[in-house]
């Protein structure tokens, strides 16, 4: 019975995905509600729920060797659950994006380039700026380190496509993924609390929260859980940045660090 | 019919994922460099047009209506799939690259938007 349950769950694995995640959805709405009073959002429970099932699901999910995997890819790690990869995958995740444009007004889009254009600039350098930073109070202080980690300070893409550019070591690689990784889940925890008080609450601050914070899923998921109508502004300027960042990394950004390494 | 609204979104974000890459091989290298922005753009434009000329009815438009509502859905299976694990193991300086480009980017949100115009109306 259960093995027919599980090569069941397996074979229709998207299936699955929408019945687990409609799940998981639901049970948050209901915790917001009841033990929140709906202060907290319901969007923002289920994506921390999401973020906990992943780091469990790193953690204890089963190896084939009868010990841990340790993947990397949260809960799509057991076979089961994998649906949920293609759910989160690249491929619907822009399908997503795309369709929330439906709620973009044009009048809103006008006189918003430079500030698209100066929160991408200012996101990429300042973010480079401090992951040299911090790696150089860490004893990393060839500029090669200092310049990929500081890529994973702006996203975990923009860290190892700066490293593989620049010959940088798998241990720095790794640390400057880990860097983007831990970025992109504060943002998504942290944005609808501090929402607020950066005035985060419409559409031109949305785009320059995306270009200056630039990480696909961070941005996504933080202002989902602040706001769904946002969306589309933060997700249009944070398409650029991963692409602005690996362009400007190896070649600008570490020319420059290299001056003050 | 739905379809054609799904359509629709799919040649947006098949054209536009085809123009960021090949702003990327423009720009010297293999990324996609702003598809979803162009992509966006386009079906921002073509729905404005189509709608405008009668050609896309409100049955039509729930194709897309659907996907912008599975969206936070999607957010949460993209959370469910991050590899919080490598996160959290990475040691004291990757946490605190992470953490502080969060904060300071942050907070040069209000600082960025006043540029170029007014303060923004409050929604």
């Amino acid at each position: 019975m259960a093995d027919l349950i599980e090569s069941l769950l397996v074979q229709y694995s998207l299936v699955t995905a929408f019945a687990v995640v409609g799940i998981t959805v639901w049970i948050s709405y209901v915790l917001s509600a009841r033990l929140t009073r709906g202060r907290i959002h319901g969007s923002a429970i289920a994506i921390f729920l999401g973020l906990v099932f992943a780091y469990l699901a790193g953690e204890f999910a089963p190896g084939p060797d009868g010990g841990f995997l340790h993947g990397e890819k949260g809960v799509a790690d057991i076979p089961a659950l994998a649906g949920i990869g293609m759910l989160g995958g690249a491929m619907l995740r822009d399908l997503a994006i795309v369709a929330t444009a439906m709620g973009v007004r044009m009048e809103e889009l006008r006189n918003t380039g430079l500030c698209g254009l100066i929160s991408l600039l200012a996101g990429v350098l300042v973010s480079f700026a401090i992951g040299a930073a911090v790696a150089f109070a860490f004893g990393y202080r060839d500029a090669v380190s200092m310049t990929t980690i500081g890529g994973g300070a702006a996203t975990y893409i923009v860290g190892p496509v700066t490293g593989a550019a620049l010959g940088a070591s798998s241990e720095v690689m790794a640390l400057s993924v880990a860097a983007g990784l831990v970025k992109s889940i504060l943002v998504m925890i942290a944005t609808p609390f501090v929402a607020k008080s950066i005035g985060l609450d419409n559409p031109r601050s949305a785009l320059v929260f995306g270009g200056l914070l630039g990480t696909t899923s961070g941005v996504a998921g933080g202002l989902a859980a602040t706001d769904p109508k946002l969306v589309p502004y933060g997700a249009m300027t944070a398409t650029f940045y991963t692409g602005i960042g690996c362009l400007l990394g190896p070649s600008v950004i570490f020319f420059i660090i290299r001056q003050f390494a | 019919m739905a379809i054609y609204g799904t359509a629709l979104l799919s040649i947006c974000v098949i054209i536009g994922t085809i123009a960021g890459k090949l702003l990327g091989r423009l720009l010297g290298m293999d990324a996609n460099v702003g598809g979803v922005g162009i992509a966006m753009i386009l079906l921002i434009f073509t729905t404005h047009r189509l709608r405008k000329s009668g050609r896309l009815g409100p049955q039509d438009e729930t194709g897309i209506a659907y996907w912008n509502a599975i969206y936070i859905p999607i957010v949460v299976a993209i959370a469910a799939t991050q590899n919080v694990r490598a996160a959290l193991h990475g040691g004291t300086a990757a946490i605190l690259a992470g953490i502080l480009a969060v904060v300071v980017c942050f907070a040069l949100v209000p600082a960025i938007t006043r540029i170029g115009g007014t303060a923004p109306p409050r929604r």
